[in-house]
């Protein structure tokens, strides 16, 4: 009886350690995430739009029906990507997200100050790359870290009105999502690490 | 085989209880990190990096993207502010004024987050359609046949869940109360 008790308890202690992996390790196995929807109607690295919200065809839950949404399914391992959104009239945002949708970053364009969201969006190691150029840290220039290569950029234009929607979407179908492709030559530019003079270090 | 009996018993007991555990948390969701005023509830953290795993764990089950802290807040309610459920053939009155942001938008959803069909093509509102008082309060009914005023269908399914969203606001991860941030009540007038 005591041994049946005693198997019970262990049970129960070894099902809390499955339940802790289990819920740890869910964003990585889980197969219908956001992304993996997104995966098949989407290309990389170019904006898409998604179809208007509708009851009959649902491709992610709890999406607001009143805004026009592009998504941005993005791979920086080719390069920083830059990213230029306009803003429509009413109320435009930008949100990242990572593969496994972690929301690490969202601007909207009263933030942003301007009539185009302007962004470019890199990975750490591509941003310690960038040479210490001033013009390049000017502050009219956002960048942006992605904590992983790839994930996802959403951006959403409010219709107020159902009458405005099309209003919403020409103005998201004019944003443009795509991989720098001067990128290289600035960074052929920049001083090579072994070619720094030699200093004895002194105490 | 005494052995063999208790450990395959014991691995029995650990599957069910840690992914039932699981299965419990990721559907029903979790207190960690909640702001709950009246019936609404919001789970601001989500939107930042340092989301709770648990949060993170529904959100990727459910194919969900989450309201970014930069873009808005999302506030949930699936009762009334007696603990009522939302019933699709009941009427239900939601009033009041709603926290300061620049826009707002409040959606009916099923209980799975799937917009609800109706003839009039209506799932929400948003803060600039909405027909209000000379206060600047408002008052949305929520029923199945057609009201006067603001009405949102409900297409007359059991158990529905209202979404108020709101977007470009100060409401968020250091909200704590009724007064940063005054939500709109929620009230079953009448059921059939």
């Amino acid at each position: 009886m005591i041994r049946l008790l005693f198997t019970i308890v262990a049970g129960v202690l070894l099902g809390l350690v499955v339940h802790l992996v289990s819920v740890l390790a869910l964003p990585r196995i889980a197969s219908q995430d956001a992304y993996s929807r997104l995966t098949p109607t989407t290309q990389l690295n170019a904006v898409t739009m998604l179809p208007a919200a509708d009851p009959g065809y649902t491709l992610m839950p709890f999406m607001d029906p009143a805004f026009a949404v592009a998504v941005c399914r993005y791979d920086l391992s080719a390069g920083p990507i830059k990213l230029t959104v306009p803003v429509s009239q009413a109320y435009t945002s930008v949100s990242f997200y990572t593969r496994n949708e972690v929301a690490y970053y969202a601007i909207n364009d009263r933030s942003a100050g301007k009539k185009v969201i302007e962004l470019n969006l890199m990975t750490e190691a591509q941003h310690d790359e960038l040479p210490e150029d001033e013009n390049i840290t000017a502050a009219d220039r956002l960048i942006i870290d992605s904590p992983t290569a790839t994930g996802l950029i959403v951006m959403k234009a409010l219709a107020p009105e159902p009458g405005l929607m099309a209003q919403a979407q020409a103005t998201l179908a004019a944003s443009s999502c795509k991989v720098q492709v001067d990128q290289p030559a600035k960074q052929a530019e920049a001083p090579q690490p072994g070619s720094a003079p030699f200093r004895p270090s002194r105490r | 085989m005494r052995l063999i009996f208790i450990t395959l018993l014991a691995l029995l007991v650990a599957s069910v209880v840690g992914l039932g555990a699981t299965w419990m948390t990721t559907t029903r969701g979790t207190d960690l990190g909640t702001l709950t005023i009246g019936s609404w509830t919001a789970r601001p953290r989500t939107g930042t990096s340092d989301v709770d795993p648990y949060a993170r764990a529904t959100i990727t089950r459910n194919g969900e993207l989450p309201v970014g802290t930069g873009d808005g807040v999302a506030f949930t309610a699936t009762t009334d502010d007696r603990r009522k459920p939302l019933d699709g053939r009941c009427d239900v009155v939601v009033s009041g004024v709603t926290p300061a942001a620049r826009f707002w938008t409040l959606t009916l959803y099923d209980r799975k987050g799937h917009l609800v069909a109706n003839t009039l093509q209506r799932y929400g509102f948003t803060s600039q359609e909405i027909v209000r008082g000379a206060d600047g309060s408002f008052e949305i009914r929520i029923a199945s046949r057609s009201r006067a005023g603001n009405w949102l269908p409900t297409g007359g399914i059991e158990r529905y869940a209202l979404m108020l969203r709101l977007y470009d606001t100060p409401v968020g991860v250091a909200t704590r109360t009724q007064r940063d941030a005054p939500m709109p009540a929620i009230a079953t007038a009448g059921c059939p």
